[in-house]
């Protein structure tokens, strides 16, 4: 039996660079709960970014095709580059503990479209404890909305603590569903730290923009790295 | 230490994909042909002394070696009428190549990877891995045959709410049977090491083949196969 020496892993399987020793595309996933606004979020950066970065989708949803399937509806994309994964009704098992399936999904997304820049890996809905592992994307983003309740960030949880970016959608609906936007992002902070929280509004003109520069800034940092 | 090392191929929890497929037990619920234990465990019984028995004797041949992966593969196709399944065999196939490249490197399966780009049917390579781990043919033919009923029963706990200890319960009492069906595996792919892959078990369930495809067809499902 060959194993690995006993300090080093190398990270042959899920590898930075492509076999042309170019780096391959960044890797962002979105997690968080049902219909707190993914898919929206993925189909405005898409529209966003599009015209500048060549950009690939992986859905996780988690009975149909229906994520895939609003994404090609909205056209942000031709359909080869969308791929839907499916997870065996265990959304959180595909993104976290067994990604094989995700991991074959944005290879063969690379291989057939590429190259790529930037490949959005949507988690299937799910709850405040799902997140994805590092063997699957470079950077993560949670989505949550103030519609779900304010205290959300309070309550923490994986997901809101350690996301490199957590997106807080739908503040046009706070003053209708009495969210405290203030105590959100006063929570976010003390949960957070210094990691960054952006507020959105799908519905304003460009309200994706914070999103979009983020992973505007991650994309110019993974390419900055040799 | 091999034991340690079946244990760990076995593994429900071993990431090579196969949480996403349900083994023919979606469209077995869905058609109202496993409603509870008892019926669950008739499938089980079915899909192990079947599609089992098959996939537990490629596991066996291509651990033991003497015949090659591409020939054990053509066998594979050969006993795998329903292009649906056929296609997930080599997707669940290369996902756990990936797995076994990473946990038990060797020199075999990156040749496997680069001869074969497209995969190769997942028993085929469930046997080059259990090699690659210093299991034995008979490790390997075990393996396969306990897949072939863990994947059904942990996605019908998912799928009808069952009850989790009559489920597990199921698994247990067909301990006999995955030990029979491990020795004539074991068996015939020995065969297979002087006759060629014609000493194969070439055991089939039709019913499994024709539900593969119409599961494959239906847009709204919780598992990939």
């Amino acid at each position: 039996m060959h194993l690995d020496h006993r300090e080093t892993y190398p990270p042959r399987h899920t590898s930075r660079l492509r076999d042309d020793g170019t780096r391959r595309a960044l890797r962002v996933g979105l997690g968080g709960p049902v219909g707190s606004g993914k898919t929206a979020t993925v189909a405005a950066l898409c529209a966003t970014l599009r015209d500048r970065l060549s950009i690939a989708v992986v859905t996780n949803d988690i009975y149909t095709r229906e994520d895939a399937e609003f994404l090609l509806r909205n056209a942000v994309l031709p359909a080869e580059r969308i791929t839907a994964v499916e997870t065996g009704a265990c959304p959180h098992t595909a993104i976290r503990d067994d990604i094989s399936a995700n991991l074959e999904a944005v290879e063969e997304l690379e291989r057939t479209t590429g190259p790529l820049d930037l490949i959005l890996v949507e988690s299937g809905g799910d709850n405040l404890t799902a997140t994805f592992s590092s063997g699957l994307v470079d950077a993560q983003i949670f989505v949550i909305d103030v519609a779900a309740g304010d205290d959300i960030p309070r309550k923490g949880g994986p997901g809101i603590t350690a996301a490199d970016l957590l997106v807080v959608n739908k503040t046009d609906l706070a003053p209708h569903v009495g969210s405290d936007l203030e105590a959100m992002a006063r929570d976010a902070k003390a949960q957070r730290g210094d990691l960054p929280v952006a507020f959105t509004s799908l519905r304003a003109p460009d309200g994706v923009r914070p999103v979009a520069d983020w992973v505007g800034e991650r994309l110019a940092a993974w390419r900055a790295v040799a | 230490m091999t034991a340690a090392a079946l244990l760990l191929l076995a593994d429900g929890r071993f990431p090579a994909g196969a949480h996403a497929h349900s083994g023919g037990a979606e469209e077995a619920v869905r058609a109202g042909r496993i409603t509870g234990p008892e019926t669950l465990a008739a499938f089980c019984r079915g899909r192990l002394h079947t599609a089992g028995l098959t996939a537990a004797a490629l596991a066996a041949a291509a651990c033991a070696g003497a015949v090659p992966p591409g020939a054990l593969d053509a066998a594979a196709d050969a006993r795998t009428p329903s292009p649906a399944l056929r296609a997930t065999a080599r997707r669940l196939g290369r996902q756990l190549l990936r797995a076994a490249r990473a946990t038990w490197p060797a020199p075999e399966l990156d040749a496997v990877a680069r001869d074969h780009p497209g995969g190769l049917h997942q028993p085929v390579v469930l046997g080059l891995a259990a090699r690659a781990a210093g299991l034995a043919p008979r490790d390997a033919a075990l393996a396969a045959a306990y897949e072939s009923v863990g994947g059904p029963t942990t996605a019908t706990v998912r799928l009808l709410g069952l009850d989790p200890f009559d489920a597990t319960a199921v698994t247990a009492r067909l301990a006999g049977d995955l030990d029979r069906v491990a020795d004539l595996a074991t068996a015939a792919a020995d065969d297979a090491a002087a006759r060629g892959t014609d000493a194969l078990p070439a055991a089939s369930a039709p019913l499994l083949d024709i539900a593969a495809e119409a599961h494959a067809a239906r847009p709204v499902r919780l598992f990939a196969s």
